[in-house]
């Protein structure tokens, strides 16, 4: 596994603030889960470090110019993990973070999947394997418009068996969409199981570069690392980016990590209670050093 | 609710696991398929049990129902076991073409079926799955309204010769039936009394027979009449019973965990209009709107699937046909 170089540092006083975001949004996701009742535990700790980084440094969208057509653009391919583009997105003021008490609740626009009537969500997902396809059309649309906007989506490594993932990724390549970002949460986790057990897919790589995009590896729960590759799109002009980010499901709660029941398992009083004396300690801890791991 | 009490059974879904350990004993041609979805079909004792006898897929559910396809062509029984809503929207023209059109029976198990999913919202619901498989010639659909329409189903459908789609929920659900009522696919069964009028008949498919059940205690309470039946076959359609009971009855409601277009209520009043059996008529089920967030139950409240709104609905439209 080669992982692609750090090229200019970001100064640490901008890691220290994502990695606090991070632990932020952690609490965020669990408070909302514990409170729903509901929710995918697992996959959206392992994909928040990556939201992080996108909606906080690297994507131009912001409650301000959502309504503009001259922005980037992101889809929550891996809708399951809706609670964590929720964190992210209360953070950024798309709305307010109270709001979130009512997540799965009668009559709430926020539901257990992104939809549409939640400002700041672009696409309604939950059926794996559609969110490359509209990402294809969004990038597609400001290559002919001439615009310069960036197209991000997050995918989940189990949703990688789906076929039409592999017809957007030959439409991506046919039509040089450069600035199409596809991001794979590489947990290596689904439902069943090991991803590799339930349906094995690799060589990942191997197959994405023979679709044609310029592939990446990166630790998908190190902003540091991650702010340094998405920096740098596209990889190579002409070819559509894939970032295969190396993350853990579960990430950031010490017995949630790689723990296949915590696909939507919520915790009881007692595990959220520990979970938060994690997040705490975790906090104390970036007090005391640079941020970084 | 009235005064009676129903005994609450298990869920469907887990009553047709046990069943399907029970027939895979004794048949080594039965095949489970899944898509990540093992879990959700509560046929992970299942694959512990007879790991020579599933098969799994990964999440391609257009796929899963093209192997199936194959696999029933070589003389396995395949139980296709997805939820209802990826299985028969995702897959559709695999349904179509692989295995109706080219008559493959591949037995098709839609779990979590309807509004079950709740609040994870329209992706996960199916309320398409009546409306698109009756519009694709050849494929028997059911949907099982307790435990034992679920066995019975289940079994029916191991040597059955076509194509069929049994869809359920993953509620515990209250056992409607004595254990000698008769079942057969393509027949009605029908929940209360014989007799020559009724004032209403209300008939409801899958999870809602039991809340349309109901309402026949609370309407005999306030001295109205109803014949109630348990249409756990959409196709075959149970003309018989369907045109009888309407024919005897003032007024008719249909009752489904689907859209209101395309599904049991939309069979039933085509087909009573063109018999000529004209009968005031209301087809409760989710309206054509964007589905409002909440549980299986507070969605089925909220239109009006419950046995008190029921109750109301029909002794309104018994008010309007006496005016
Ligand atoms: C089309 C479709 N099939 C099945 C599902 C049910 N489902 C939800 S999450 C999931 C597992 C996803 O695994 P992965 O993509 O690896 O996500 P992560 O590990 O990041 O949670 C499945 C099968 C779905 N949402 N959509
Ligand atoms: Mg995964």
């Amino acid at each position: 596994m080669t992982l692609t170089k750090i090229s200019h540092p970001i100064s640490l006083e901008k890691i220290r603030l994502l990695v606090s975001k991070s632990i932020q949004y952690r609490r965020a996701i669990l408070k909302l889960i514990y409170t729903a009742k509901a929710g995918h535990t697992g996959g959206s700790l392992s994909c928040v470090d990556i939201l992080n980084v996108l909606y906080n440094h690297v994507m131009d969208i912001t409650p301000q110019n959502f309504n503009q057509v001259n922005r980037d653009r992101y889809v929550h391919s891996k809708g399951h993990s809706v609670e964590a583009l929720y964190a992210v997105l209360a953070d950024k003021g798309f709305f307010s973070t109270e709001l979130l008490d009512n997540v799965e609740k009668y009559c709430s626009d926020f539901i257990g999947h992104p939809t549409r009537s939640v400002l700041g969500i672009e696409q309604n997902t939950g059926a794996l394997g559609h969110g490359l396809s509209v990402a294809v059309g969004m990038a597609l649309a400001a290559k002919k418009d001439g615009r310069s906007d960036r197209i991000f989506t997050i995918m989940g490594d189990g949703e990688l068996t789906e076929g039409s993932i592999w017809e957007a990724s030959a439409s991506a390549a046919h039509y040089r969409l450069d600035n199409l970002i596809a991001i794979i949460d590489h947990n290596t986790l689904q439902i069943t199981g090991r991803t590799e057990h339930v349906m094995n897919m690799e060589p990942l790589e191997a197959k994405f570069t023979a679709f044609g995009f310029a592939v990446r590896h990166v630790d998908g729960n190190n902003v540091e690392e991650l702010v340094n590759l998405l920096e740098n799109v596209p990889f190579e002009p002409g070819k559509p980016n894939l970032v295969l980010a190396h993350t853990i499901k579960g990430k950031g709660i010490s017995y949630m990590e790689d723990q296949i029941q915590w696909h939507h398992r919520v915790p009881t009083d007692s595990e959220y209670a520990a979970a938060m004396l994690e997040l705490d300690a975790a906090e104390k801890h970036l007090e005391k050093t640079d941020g970084r791991f | 609710m009235g005064g009676f009490n129903l005994q609450i059974g298990k869920t469907n879904l887990d009553t047709f696991a046990q069943t399907l350990m029970e027939l895979a004993a004794i048949d080594r041609d039965i095949l489970v398929l899944t898509s990540d979805s093992r879990g959700s079909g509560r046929v992970t004792p299942f694959a512990e049990k007879f790991p020579e006898q599933i098969v799994e897929m990964g999440i391609a559910e257009q796929n899963l129902v093209g192997v199936a396809a194959g696999l029933a062509s070589a003389g396995k029984k395949v139980f296709v076991v997805s939820p209802a809503c990826f299985l028969t929207a995702r897959a559709l023209e695999q349904i179509k073409n692989d295995v109706a059109y080219s008559d493959h029976p591949v037995k098709l198990i839609g779990i979590s079926a309807g509004v079950s999913y709740g609040s994870l919202g329209t992706t996960h619901h199916s309320l398409h799955d009546f409306a698109a498989l009756q519009a694709i010639n050849n494929i028997d659909i059911l949907a099982p309204a307790d435990n034992f329409e679920t066995i019975r189903a289940i079994r029916a459908a191991v040597n059955y010769p076509r194509p069929i789609y049994i869809r359920f929920g993953k509620k515990a659900m209250p056992n409607l039936h004595t254990p000698d009522t008769h079942f057969e696919i393509g027949k009605a069964i029908q929940l209360t009394p014989e007799r020559e009028k009724y004032d209403v008949a209300l008939i409801a498919t899958g999870e809602t027979v039991a809340p349309a059940f109901m309402v026949s205690q609370i309407l005999t309470e306030q001295g109205v009449s109803s014949c109630v039946l348990s249409l756990h076959t959409l196709r075959p359609f149970d003309e018989n019973a369907v045109e009888r009971a309407a024919a005897r009855s003032e007024v008719v409601i249909t009752v489904e965990e689907h859209s209101v277009n395309g599904g049991l209520g939309s069979r039933v009043a085509s087909f009573l209009m063109q018999a000529g059996v004209f009968r005031p008529l209301r087809i409760v089920g989710i309206p054509d709107e964007h589905t409002i967030t909440g549980s299986q139950g507070e969605i089925f409240n909220h239109y009006g699937i419950s046995a008190q709104a029921l109750a109301q609905t029909a002794l309104h439209l018994l008010e309007k046909e006496a005016a």
